[in-house]
């Protein structure tokens, strides 16, 4: 089996796992989107993950970028709600930056152009209680633990999710001033994002997967510090 | 001529403010667009998509959406015909918007940025 096959394969295990989670999440997703939205979060991201289910059937022998792509197109089509332009439409984008293969070096361009594109399109900064809350301490942690602390893939990964974990607490306390939410004005205090939320889910799946393939262990914490140990000279 | 796609989160509200703006719109093509593909209340890239191609007549398309996800669902949209048919999303209330660029559309000879314009000249209207 080639190399780029190899990684067509994780990414079709990546799918399945994030489609299994939305499944088993969908009504909580949905709580979460009722308290402060439209109510239709879980819905809306389990339809769209069915679709990219069916999409990429058969796609086993395409290039890793390809079937990325696609699976960014079924969410655009099928999601039907604000997650369907900002998940697909940043996916889609951002699969340009894997078309050489998935490295640590390429996982962080993705991981850039995602944020990237999601910004652009959603227009939400830190503290606006969005999937951008949870998503920019998660790129920023993973960027610098690779490239700065060159840390083995996994860590980094794993203090990414920590790190999108934190961010989604952080969503439970701030006023909205995007999306839905932001209608509700003060009454959206107290309650957890649920863009964030699915982000995090998505990104724990893509951790699980990837310990089956990489070295190490995942060593998650939260609420450990993000900053490693300066080491001893 | 100038066509105007309505892009709402719900289809039934998109038709209502077609036949609205119709009235005064006399000839001009005003396509409705809304729901989510399981008919609930939402909207897609792909349906906008769709609703622009079928309006446009060569002349170029304004699209006037209601609420977040809708803009951003026209953008997508807009983007997927660029090359091909000129498309742009107008800042404006959706109902006032509509009209508004209707009532521009219908005259011969009349630019899209013209009808965009119109279109844009509702934002700060006053009711009382």
């Amino acid at each position: 089996m080639s190399e780029s096959n190899e990684q067509t394969e994780v990414v079709l295990e990546v799918l399945q796992a994030i489609a299994d989670r939305i499944e088993a999440e969908k009504s909580h997703l949905t709580d979460l989107d009722s308290a402060i939205g439209d109510a239709d979060h879980g819905a809306n991201m389990h339809r769209g993950f069915q679709q990219a289910l069916e999409e990429v059937n058969g796609m086993e022998d395409e290039e890793p970028a390809a079937v990325v792509k696609t699976i960014g197109t079924a969410l655009i089509s099928e999601v039907g709600g604000a997650a369907g332009p900002l998940y697909g439409g940043s996916i889609m984008s951002a699969s340009a930056e894997l078309v050489d293969g998935i490295t640590a070096e390429s996982s962080v361009a993705f991981a850039e152009a995602y944020l990237e594109k999601l910004q652009d399109r959603g227009d939400a900064r830190v503290g606006d209680k969005t999937m951008v809350d949870a998503l920019v301490p998660a790129v920023h942690t993973y960027k610098k633990s690779i490239e700065s602390d060159e840390l083995p893939p996994l860590t980094a990964l794993s203090k990414a999710v920590d790190a999108a974990e934190r961010g989604v607490d952080f969503t439970v306390g701030l006023r909205a001033s995007k999306g839905r939410a932001s209608y509700l004005g003060w009454r959206s205090v107290g309650h957890q994002d649920p863009g964030a939320t699915s982000t995090l889910y998505m990104l724990e799946e893509i951790l699980e997967v990837a310990a089956d393939h990489l070295d190490g262990e995942i060593v998650r914490d939260a609420y450990s510090p993000t900053i490693p140990d300066e080491e001893e000279s | 001529m100038v066509s105007i796609v309505v892009v709402s989160h719900s289809k039934k509200a998109a038709e209502g403010i077609r036949d609205v703006a119709q009235e005064m719109g006399g000839d001009a093509t005003i396509r409705p667009v809304g729901g989510d593909p399981d008919g609930g209340i939402g909207t897609t890239a792909p349906a906008i998509e769709e609703a622009i191609r079928e309006a446009d007549d060569g002349t170029g398309v304004v699209v006037i959406a209601d609420l977040g996800s809708a803009v951003m669902n026209a953008e997508i949209a807009v983007e997927a015909v660029e090359g091909g048919i000129e498309a742009v999303i107008a800042d404006a209330p959706i109902l006032e918007g509509t009209l508004n660029a209707a009532v521009s559309a219908a005259q011969s000879d009349v630019a899209l940025s013209e009808v965009l314009d119109r279109a844009e000249e509702t934002r700060g209207m006053e009711k009382l």
